[in-house]
């Protein structure tokens, strides 16, 4: 009976809560080193982004840590759904007069709600990001903009070429550069696949570009769209938003991140050191997290 | 010598006939309490003026009034054993509470405690938990071996002292607000982890425990730590943390 307890167990439970809470604080700190290359400005600033934005969409290693984390973030909520469900049965008659203000935090107490916030917070932000990303058609390929004093301030175009592209970079008519601008053109034979430009009909690769992410991330941001037709500019409404729910992340990191060497069984002369590194970094991740949307919607340019 | 002070207050109690029967809150006034009286006294007052009206006493469970036989229970005004902390429901007094207070009076809430009457919980749950592993197996026919001639490192004999302190009262699971069981599952395992003569037998303990633990319908824990807070013994949190060492340590190894 031993070995098989180790999944069902209230204990058991607890481990994966702890082990998979765990691995998605540093999904968090990898996260967060990612987006605040959005504060670097200008060209190189938005080709930094992108070139990340591609290696993390193209390592194998990446790849593979980002199954482990969707797993994560999957078991963490059906487990913790599971947990909370369990945990109201325990009592199926409640106090007529509760007072547990005096003997616990309320984010302690309230860690399924909160989570569940985050989880719904996380559902709309795959849909807004990730999902246009990794199967969006419409995404276009970053394309750098020069200025050119000899000519008069005119405007030229350059598409970015990645370094395992076939063609070095090239320069177009346009700031945007995706499949409706190909489309235009009368050999309509080449689409954009992904982040690579190919040849529908012998699939060969003619050239390799980074995925405008950056731009599509200020976009959203600024946006100043009627969200659903009813919220006006979308953008600002985004930004608070994520910002409301970068606190939600901050409460339940408040207690989650101790709680978790408790359950799996740490509780030593090194808990009061856990304990002001999780109430650290549960306040410091979520505050560097919510400036990116601030700065983009009310100081970038 | 202390002035005497009486006061009047208003009492809100959980009535139920028994386990069958649905229950509800009842209001009562007592006059005329001293500040100077426990609040189980309190409690011996109402009855009787309950009888003394033909009235149904009030069912509450008590024993040794000082503390230790852990019987008394009560979730009072929303704490488990009152208002204060480190002390059981028979160790609260009446001075506690202001002239004219409405006082909450429930029994323990959990599906593993259900209640008898009234205010009386059945708490054989944790009897069957502490048959499943709290104890251990000893020779007795004539070569037993005198526990003092082992020698215990001092800080791991104080920590399993520490943990042996938990009377069972219930508190902890009263005032989980997952009706979780695992401080005095904890607490049982602890004080027998730490010791020589209970390591022998420790995985299958711990294991054993928990699966009962489980089976009662006892909660989960998520580390609020208000059993600790409101634990009349003081039973630390680490022993909880030690317990899914152990646990950790049976399933793995």
């Amino acid at each position: 009976m031993a070995k098989s307890a180790f999944l069902k167990s209230s204990i058991a439970k607890k481990y994966w809560m702890a082990l998979t809470g765990l691995f998605l604080c540093l999904f968090l700190v990898g996260h967060l080193i990612g987006n605040l290359q959005l504060f670097m400005s200008g060209y190189e600033g938005a080709l930094q982004f992108n070139k990340y934005a591609y290696f993390m969409t193209t390592n194998p290693a990446v790849k593979l840590l980002s199954y482990v984390t969707y797993l994560s973030i999957l078991f963490h909520a059906i487990d913790g759904i599971y947990l909370a469900i369990q945990n109201k049965k325990a009592r199926p008659i409640a106090y007529a007069m509760n007072n547990p203000s005096k003997n616990s935090s309320s984010a302690s107490r309230n860690m399924a709600v909160l989570g569940t916030m985050i989880l719904i917070f996380i559902a709309t932000h795959m849909i807004n990001f990730w999902a246009k990303m990794k199967f969006g058609t419409a995404m276009p390929l970053f394309v750098k903009e020069i200025v050119d004093p000899n000519a008069g301030g005119v405007k030229q175009y350059m598409l970015i070429a990645t370094p395992e592209s076939p063609q070095a970079s090239v320069p177009v008519q346009a700031p945007i550069f995706d499949n409706a601008m190909l489309n235009k053109q009368p050999n309509n034979q080449i689409i954009i696949d992904g982040h690579k430009i190919i040849n529908k009909a012998n699939k060969e690769v003619l050239f390799e570009g980074y995925k405008d992410l950056h731009k599509l991330t200020i976009a959203f941001f600024k946006s100043k769209a009627k969200l659903f037709n009813v919220i006006p500019n979308e953008g600002l409404f985004f930004t608070l938003f994520y910002v409301f729910s970068m606190i939600v992340l901050g409460f339940h990191l408040w207690h989650g991140f101790q709680s978790a060497f408790q359950s799996l069984g740490i509780n030593n002369k090194f808990t009061p050191a856990i304990k002001v590194f999780g109430k650290a970094f549960s306040v410091i991740v979520p505050i560097l997290f919510a400036i990116i949307p601030i700065y983009i919607h009310f100081i970038s340019k | 010598m202390s002035a005497k002070k009486n006061i009047n207050i208003n009492l809100k109690i959980w009535r139920q006939k028994n386990a069958s029967t649905k229950g509800k809150m009842e209001t009562y006034k007592l006059d005329n309490v001293s500040t100077d009286s426990s609040f189980l006294e309190m409690l011996d007052q109402l009855n009787e003026q309950l009888v003394n009206t033909q009235n149904e006493p009030v069912a509450f469970d008590h024993d040794c009034r000082e503390g230790i036989c852990g019987m008394c229970s009560l979730y009072i005004n929303g704490r488990a054993h009152g208002p204060d902390t480190g002390t059981t429901t028979c160790q609260l007094h009446m001075r506690k509470f202001k002239d004219g207070e409405t006082i909450f009076i429930e029994p323990w809430r959990s599906k593993a405690f259900p209640v008898v009457k009234d205010l009386i919980v059945d708490r054989s749950s944790f009897d069957r938990i502490q048959q499943a592993g709290g104890f251990v197996s000893v020779n007795t026919s004539g070569n037993t071996i005198d526990a003092n001639a082992t020698p215990i490192n001092k800080s791991d004999a104080d920590k399993a002292f520490e943990a042996a302190a938990c009377i069972g009262c219930g508190a902890c699971v009263a005032t989980c607000k997952n009706g979780s069981a695992m401080l005095f599952v904890g607490a049982k395992v602890s004080q027998y982890a730490l010791l020589p003569q209970g390591k022998i037998e420790a995985a299958d303990r711990v294991l054993n425990m928990v699966r009962q633990m489980d089976e009662e319908g006892f909660g989960n824990c998520t580390n609020t730590g208000a059993c600790e807070v409101e634990c009349p013994k003081g039973i630390s949190l680490e022993n909880i943390a030690r317990m899914n060492r152990e646990y950790l340590k049976a399933s793995v190894l």
